[in-house]
């Protein structure tokens, strides 16, 4: 290890150095370890002030005579430094020389958006060579009960690798699902991308979705609808049974609780609505011969609103 | 606070003309009083940086504004990133702390991608 006293060792140069020597060896240190342009490095900072009192002594003749014929040692040759850039430049003061100028904020809304983005460089090419892959877009069809219950998929992808797709609970058509690390490859051991689903839903034949209500058209008999009863209703999750209340007409909405869209992601379970649709059903000799001679108790016109709007 | 005088009179071999084209240049810059400028501390301090940079590092006027640039940018840089790690010793739970300082440890050596 180098005397750290010995001047000349500092600096890197021959007793019989000239002064161009040692003015090009102080230069050459100076730059590589100037504190103002490496601040927070302390060895450089320990390095320069020994590079500084070098040169104190060896650049003038007087003192590195006196120093050659040993009447001086190297101590005390350290300067008193004034004040460094770097002490201000640290602090707010130093946004004095910040390219927006002093009164620029350093931090503004958006910095706090994409401050771990582009701050700090996720999602662009790393200086190590990393690069993170391609997210990958995909679209998978999936018919009405998975995506209102949930499922899990299969999908073979163009390069023939399959994933397994989750499909939460409640997917609705058009939502894109995101699984984290399965799309490009990374270059240079750089991150996968992710794949991006967007999911299709196919139509019911008899639930239509809105929301995380479920509406349905149930057909009745007329004596259900007449003399009410429990049905079987269909509902995503399996029939249950449902009251029918005497006298209830074509049109009127039944509601079954929570037997919609099952409760996910924070969000309650929705509802499922039976709207009643009376059907005459298989032509029945004694219904029409009752009909036929029935007269009703308080005679009814269903068209009675429609009336005078022709 | 002191004036472009006292500035010279501190500083011996500091040269008028140069101060001035710096100034004008934008890359010292204190303010203007009353018809005359006023130099805070950190305007001394640039001084005596571009000083060195002129004159113990040997770097010429044309090549003088790319590098305080630079230094500019990686101040601004280092207060940024002062200030958030402030904001998150302020702001952070002890255990976020934690889990922030073992996983950047982890990333610096290469462990994460």
């Amino acid at each position: 290890m180098a005397d750290p006293e010995d001047p000349y060792k500092t600096l890197g140069i021959a007793r019989s150095a000239t002064p161009d020597d040692i003015r090009s060896a102080y230069r050459k240190l100076a730059k590589q370890h100037h504190p103002d342009l490496n601040p927070g490095n302390a060895a450089s900072e320990e390095r320069f002030k020994k590079v500084s009192a070098a040169n104190e002594l060896l650049s003038d003749p007087e003192k590195r005579a006196r120093f050659d014929r040993g009447e001086i040692d190297a101590g005390g040759q350290e300067q008193a430094q004034g004040p460094s850039y770097r002490d201000y430049a640290d602090n707010a003061a130093g946004r004095r020389y910040s390219r927006g100028g002093p009164e620029a904020a350093e931090w503004n809304s958006e910095d706090i958006s994409d401050m771990f983005g582009s701050m700090f460089g996720a999602g662009r090419p790393r200086g190590d060579g990393r690069m993170r892959g391609q997210d990958e877009h995909y679209s998978l069809t999936t018919d009405f009960l998975d995506a209102v219950n949930g499922a899990t998929r299969r999908l073979t992808l163009p390069d023939g690798r399959t994933l397994d797709v989750k499909i939460p609970m409640g997917t609705t058509g058009g939502q894109v699902l995101r699984l984290r690390g399965q799309g490009g490859a990374g270059r240079g051991g750089g991150q996968s991308g992710d794949a991006l689903i967007s999911v299709q839903v196919t139509p019911h034949r008899h639930f239509e979705r809105s929301g995380n209500d479920i509406r349905l058209i149930l057909p009745v008999t007329i004596s259900e609808a007449v003399l009410g009863g429990p049905v079987q209703v269909p509902t995503p999750q399996g029939p249950v049974k449902m009251q029918i209340p005497p006298n209830s007409d074509s049109g009127t909405e039944l509601r079954l609780r929570g037997r919609g869209v099952p409760a996910h992601g924070g969000q309650a379970a929705g509802n499922l609505y039976a709207r009643l649709s009376i059907v005459i059903g298989t032509p029945d000799v004694a219904l029409k011969e009752f009909l036929a001679t029935w007269t009703p108790q308080l005679p009814d016109n269903p068209r009675k609103a429609m009336e005078g709007q022709e | 606070m002191i004036s472009i005088e006292i500035l010279i009179a501190q500083n011996s071999g500091l040269d008028r003309q140069d101060l001035e084209r710096w100034i004008q240049n934008d890359w010292v810059r204190p303010e203007r009083q009353s018809g005359g400028f006023v130099f805070q501390d950190i305007d001394v301090a640039r001084v005596k940086l571009i000083r060195e940079l002129r004159h113990d590092l040997d770097i010429d006027e044309e090549a003088l504004p790319v590098i305080l640039s630079l230094v500019d940018q990686l101040y601004a840089l280092r207060r940024r990133f002062q200030a958030l790690g402030e904001a998150i010793t302020e702001t952070a739970p002890d255990d976020l702390q934690r889990t922030l300082a073992a996983h950047l440890v982890v990333r610096a050596r290469g462990g994460l991608h």
